[in-house]
């Protein structure tokens, strides 16, 4: 039997005992519809209300702030689709975004660039961050909403939310962010953040897959995706997933609750990792090397291509991920890796490993010493690394 | 994993033929860095026969094993059957390729014709240039994702 090493936890997360023992009651014993006026009903109804309450405390929002929708991306379609309409109504058809956003952003706002909306993609430059001046800088008087990610999804940059939230507000511009990478992993309050908008998914930091929510500030309009009956304050229609939702409210608790210890954590097996890994000649560590999620890793090993390493990892266990065109089901690498500037022959090589608490330092030895093996192999049969060696082609990290 | 089928993952994680060859007679490369595949085979040629070949191929698992599968198809084979390899011969042999991956199989055919183009013009040998399309033709990849 080959052992498991779960280094993907960016795309989903292993559920936590707690969330799993939320959710348990919610099947057979307090299975009722909130809708309903009956005791079952409102057994159930008490337990959204408690879950909302609670989730609401954790990122320091109010109940009533919180819309709990199917998850990250239909938090993203229903926020930037909202703000744009209600900028149109006041003839506001500018839209500022940047270009490594999660594809849930990226596709709802090439649509609304065909219904007429124009849209500022920030270069995010080859460090994979922007500043609050670029912003500034990019709004006009006819933007009608900044959406930005907290922390992005690939390479883990940390973006500056709090100061990009503060010109949003003196400019008197809807600022949405898509914090799914974010929430549960580092420090955000929506308040002191300025954030108007926020999206969130659950299994993100432990919870159920398929459940997340919407923070949408008092006073910013909100219209429904999905028209229906009138749950959630008439905003998303849909009986509500009580099991899912009282699970990530456990799972959001305990993130929170062990947020300081999971970081220095998370920071100390990464750094160890990273430094393990630069040790291959012509690697590249990709994203922020400050302002960096504390679980990311994000490497380029030139010569080599990133699904055949993946395969390769697979069969010693370890679970990764890469920015390659082959695991994306496209023919292009990934376009965060693109946009900060990489060229795809380099981005074809990429290798992302997002940690979580689970992860032990020996899990961490293993990897460092099993990823230069694969490499060296894959790098003796390529011939694009024999033409890097031979100088017929020029070594680009 | 089940993205690939056994076959495929035997001869991605113990390829064969996989090497150089120093005094081969022909040398086939195709595909580019820039779209993550990029093959090389290598032939040794007796009496019209490919006595030995080599691979070394930057690229995916499917290309990996498509190479391995092809140079397995055509050793010690006669050249004008060699010719007559398709890629859906190459991927009928490794028991199928996900739709997305049959490029992988397209291209180790073309390394192949190269290879053994380039033994024909080292030698002088004549051949019907019909034969031998222009493979970067085929490296026009649309976006229909």
């Amino acid at each position: 039997m080959t052992r498991t090493v779960y280094v993907d936890n960016a795309a989903t997360t292993a559920m936590s005992d707690a969330a799993i023992a939320a959710m348990l009651p919610y099947f057979k014993e307090t299975y009722g519809n909130p809708s309903s006026l009956h005791t079952v009903g409102q057994v159930a109804k008490e337990a959204l209300d408690g879950a909302r309450a609670r989730i609401a405390a954790l990122v320091g929002a109010k109940p009533n702030e919180i819309y709990f929708t199917s998850g990250g991306s239909e938090a993203d379609n229903q926020a930037i689709r909202a703000a744009a309409y209600n900028g149109l109504a006041k003839g506001k058809k500018h839209i500022i975004s940047t270009a490594f956003e999660h594809h849930a952003v990226l596709h709802t706002l090439k649509k609304l660039e065909k219904e007429g909306f124009e849209v500022t993609y920030l270069d995010v430059h080859s460090h994979g961050n922007i500043t609050s001046e670029e912003v500034a800088a990019a709004i006009r008087p006819d933007t009608a909403l900044v959406t930005v990610m907290y922390a992005n999804n690939e390479v883990g940059s940390v973006l500056p939310i709090r100061r990009i939230g503060e010109v949003c507000r003196q400019r008197k511009v809807t600022f949405h962010t898509d914090a799914v990478q974010a929430v549960g992993h580092i420090p955000v309050n929506v308040v002191d953040d300025n954030i108007d908008m926020m999206s969130v998914s659950a299994h993100k930091f432990h919870g159920p897959k398929g459940v997340g929510f919407l923070y949408c500030r008092s006073g910013v309009p909100l219209k429904s995706l999905i028209e229906g009956g009138a749950q959630e304050r008439k905003r998303r229609a849909g009986t509500e997933n009580i099991a899912g939702i009282c699970g990530m409210a456990a799972a959001l608790a305990e993130a929170i609750g062990n947020m300081q210890a999971n970081m220095a954590k998370e920071r100390a097996l990464r750094d160890k990792l990273i430094a393990g890994l630069s040790a291959i000649p012509h690697s590249r560590l990709n994203g922020d090397g400050k302002n960096r999620l504390p679980a990311n890793v994000n490497m380029c090993f030139e010569g080599i291509e990133g699904e055949s390493l993946l395969l390769l990892l697979d069969a010693k266990g370890i679970c990764a991920s890469s920015g390659s065109a082959c695991t994306s089901g496209s023919l292009d690498p990934s376009h965060v890796l693109l946009a900060l500037g990489l060229p795809h022959e380099v981005a074809h090589g990429s290798l992302r490993l997002s940690l979580s608490e689970y992860n032990t330092e020996e899990e961490i030895d293993y990897i460092i010493a099993e990823v230069p093996k694969i490499v060296e192999y894959l790098r003796n049969i390529s011939p694009v690394w024999e033409a890097l060696e031979k100088g017929e082609r020029p070594h680009l990290i | 994993m089940a993205l690939y089928s056994e076959k495929v993952m035997d001869h991605f994680t113990n390829p064969r033929n996989v090497g150089k060859l120093d005094d081969a007679d022909g040398i086939g490369e195709v595909g580019n860095a820039k779209c993550g595949d990029i093959m090389k085979i290598y032939i040794k040629v007796r009496d019209g026969i490919i006595v030995d070949v080599k691979f070394n191929t930057f690229g995916c698992g499917s290309a990996i094993a498509s190479s391995s599968m092809a140079t397995e198809m055509i050793k010690g084979k006669p050249l004008s059957q060699a010719l007559e390899l398709t890629n859906k011969a190459v991927a009928e042999a490794l028991d199928g390729l996900p739709a997305h991956k049959m490029h992988c199989s397209v291209l180790a055919e073309e390394a192949i014709r190269s290879a053994i183009k380039d033994y024909y013009d080292r030698n002088g040998i004549a051949y019907d240039k019909a034969q031998f399309p222009d493979p970067h033709d085929e490296e026009e990849h649309t976006d229909d994702d």
